[in-house]
């Protein structure tokens, strides 16, 4: 973490020291500067505090809650994509839309592999007092889906170990079950969209109220695979067209 | 609005009803392009297009007339004010819904006169009142380059305003209040940069719409210049741009200011809230000349007269002290306990104008959204600062507020809890 030069109080002791320390690496001293500027490193965890400080300096999230969600190995293509539909106002959430306004794709694209770069431990949730009726239904829902009513299984996207599949489909293990339920509803009130076709708003709206609750819980409650990793790209084939696969993918 | 106001309102609409009817009753009518007196050709010539990109960019045409996610310039959103929404029009060259069947006549009605093309008045969210200013030349050279975009299909957003702002005619009382048409004329006692620069800031700039206070029917009085004011629906403040004596960039040098339009950032505070996208999408384009144009232009802007110490009826020690406190702890690593900053990374505290701005919503709503310096061709990579909404109550936020608004050499007044309470949603338009 960042250190306060000034919070020394034998100011004098360090500015000399600073002075030795210039001289013996031949920098030009500039006392002006060593008396309170605080060192700032010049790294992108330094510079994008607005982002680590909801979702943690490795993006580890509020796992507790599940109020700021993780971004720590989630696809790169994925968590720029996130960022681009804040930006067009395609995910609404003023606080994001405020952050990334004015954003270049170059430096999304940086930041968005900085998350997922970070591996950090997943932290378990707690889950509402839902049924072992529910629980089945939801690991229905993950596995096989619900073909009467065109809702295809979770893991014919995300992946047979629900881990996420590059360039840009999420893992959906080890989320928090407020998130994921969050998630699905806003798909549902469209204040989550992304590029067309929008097959995930398709598939949360053939969704009802509790397969919702059925699917969040059981994904919340799975054990984790031991690898967390996405899949590599071309591992699965999409049952829906996708805009942010390139609209790839048949339609059921 | 009390009832007797509402009652005086109706009343001086309904007169200016009859009068406007007997003097604008008969509308106009659309000059069509094959009538204009400018060529087709003329419209197409390269240099003038390229001229027109420029001045558009300098203008921010974008700024207002794209919409979120939207096609650039293709309107289809709605400008809160508020009287109401007002509609964005499309400017891309689409016939039926943008200015495609335009002439040069006609864009010069609007640019210059605030009236469209069927001679009805526009309300002047369409800053009209300062670009009438943009002489002619430049006003061919914006709606060739506009004429030169590929048209977009988006019709534009209805109207949404309230009696009796919502009869347009009544704007002719507003504009015999607030709008002066003509020209910018030179002064010939100034240097040419100098008039230049008053050209800019006057004209396609327009500056003074945000950085001058509205009154209660949303106008600047004619006498007000770029003295300071709070930006209607948008709720940051435009600080006063004098950089003499009390002034709200007192003690700027022309290259501070040149640094801040062309970077985002100066030695004397970074822009940020509406400032930022106007710093993206607009001023870092300027030449070098014009922002040094400007800027000699800012810095002749007069003294302004003393502001009163702020006295308060509350005991601010504990207030101060509170804020003494979150700032070690959450502000002191970045900003220096001095409050200095770190010159081209984070902005300075002490003697920033954005902090001791009359009304102390900057700094609150900095404190509580945080965010990105602007994203500029020289500082492509920035450096953020922590939204604190999440951590801090609003009594932290107002006692850190205070503290740095009276802290070193700042002498502004105090923040409170309620103040910081009003300014916690997060605008995005």
């Amino acid at each position: 973490m960042m250190t306060n030069a000034g919070s020394c109080p034998a100011k004098s002791f360090r500015v000399a020291a600073l002075l030795a320390a210039a001289l013996w690496f031949g920098a030009p001293a500039r006392a002006a500067e060593t008396a309170d500027t605080p060192r700032i490193p010049d790294t992108l965890q330094q510079r994008i505090a607005a982002c680590t400080t909801c979702h943690g300096v490795h993006g580890e999230g509020t796992p507790g809650s599940g109020y700021f969600p993780r971004l720590a190995g989630k696809p790169a293509a994925y968590l720029a994509r996130q960022m681009q539909d804040f930006q067009n106002g395609l995910r609404k959430y003023a606080p994001m839309e405020y952050t990334v306004r004015q954003l270049p794709p170059a430096y999304m694209r940086e930041i968005a592999e900085y998350f997922a770069a970070q591996q950090v431990p997943y932290g378990r949730s707690p889950l509402p007092p839902v049924s072992a009726a529910t629980l089945q239904r939801g690991e229905e829902l993950i596995g096989k889906g619900d073909p009467a009513r065109r809702i295809p299984a979770c893991a014919s996207c995300h992946g047979s170990q629900l881990t996420g599949v590059e360039p840009s489909t999420p893992g959906l293990v080890g989320l928090p079950y407020d998130y994921i339920s969050a998630q699905l509803g806003s798909w549902r009130t469209h204040t989550r969209a992304t590029v067309a076709p929008d097959c995930m708003a398709e598939v949360a709206n053939r969704l009802g109220e509790s397969d919702i609750t059925a699917v969040a819980a059981a994904l919340a409650s799975r054990e984790l695979p031991p690898d967390t990793h996405a899949q590599p790209a071309g591992s699965v084939t999409p049952p829906l067209r996708c805009g942010v696969l390139g609209a790839t993918g048949g339609t059921p | 609005m009390t009832w007797l106001r509402r009652l005086l309102l109706l009343v001086a609409v309904l007169a200016v009803l009859v009068l406007g009817w007997m003097l604008f009753g008969s509308g106009g009518r659309p000059t069509p392009p094959a009538a204009s007196k400018v060529a087709a050709a003329t419209l197409r010539d390269p240099a003038l297009i390229a001229k027109g990109n420029y001045l558009a960019i300098v203008g921010d045409c974008a700024g207002c007339h794209t919409a979120q996610g939207g096609a650039r310039l293709a309107g289809g959103r709605s400008l809160p004010t508020p009287f109401g929404n007002i509609p964005v029009p499309n400017i891309t060259p689409d016939r039926e819904t943008g200015l495609g069947d335009w002439s040069f006549e006609d864009f010069w009605q609007a640019l210059h006169s605030g009236k469209g093309r069927h001679g009805e008045l526009l309300y002047p969210a369409f800053s009209y009142t300062s670009y009438t200013k943009v002489n002619r030349d430049d006003a061919l050279a914006i709606f060739a380059w506009l004429q030169s975009l590929a048209p977009v299909r988006q019709p534009d957003m209805l109207p949404a305003l309230a009696f009796p702002y919502s009869v347009r005619k009544s704007l002719a009382a507003w504009r015999a209040l607030y709008f002066k048409e003509g020209e910018f004329k030179p002064d010939p006692a100034q240097s040419v940069e100098w008039n230049r620069g008053a050209y800019l800031v006057q004209g396609l700039g327009h500056c003074n719409e945000c950085h001058a206070a509205r009154d209660t029917l949303g106008g600047t009085p004619q006498d007000v210049h770029l003295t300071g004011g709070q930006i209607p629906m948008q709720n940051w403040y435009a600080p006063d741009l004098s950089t003499r004596r009390n002034g709200g960039l007192e003690g700027w040098s022309a290259q501070d200011i040149v640094d801040l339009l062309k970077t985002g950032q100066s030695g004397r505070g970074a822009a940020f809230g509406p400032m930022a996208a106007v710093v993206s999408g607009s001023t870092q384009h300027m030449t070098e000349a014009d922002l040094q144009a400007v800027a000699t232009y800012l810095q002749s802007l007069p003294p302004r007269a003393p502001v009163a110490e702020p006295s308060s009826p509350f005991d601010t020690k504990a207030l101060t002290e509170q804020g003494g406190k979150v700032y070690a702890q959450h502000c002191a690593a970045c900003h220096g306990k001095s409050g200095k900053g770190v010159a081209g990374v984070y902005p300075p505290l002490d003697g920033n104008s954005s902090v001791t701005e009359p009304t102390g919503i900057n700094a609150t709503r900095m404190v509580l959204l945080g965010g990105f310096t602007p994203v500029t061709a020289a500082n492509q990579r920035p450096y953020s600062m922590p939204p604190f909404a999440q951590q801090l109550n609003d009594g932290e936020v107002a006692a850190v507020v205070t503290y740095i608004r009276r802290g070193w050499g700042n002498h502004a007044s105090i923040v409170r809890a309620e103040d910081v309470s009003r300014y916690r949603h997060t605008p995005i338009d």
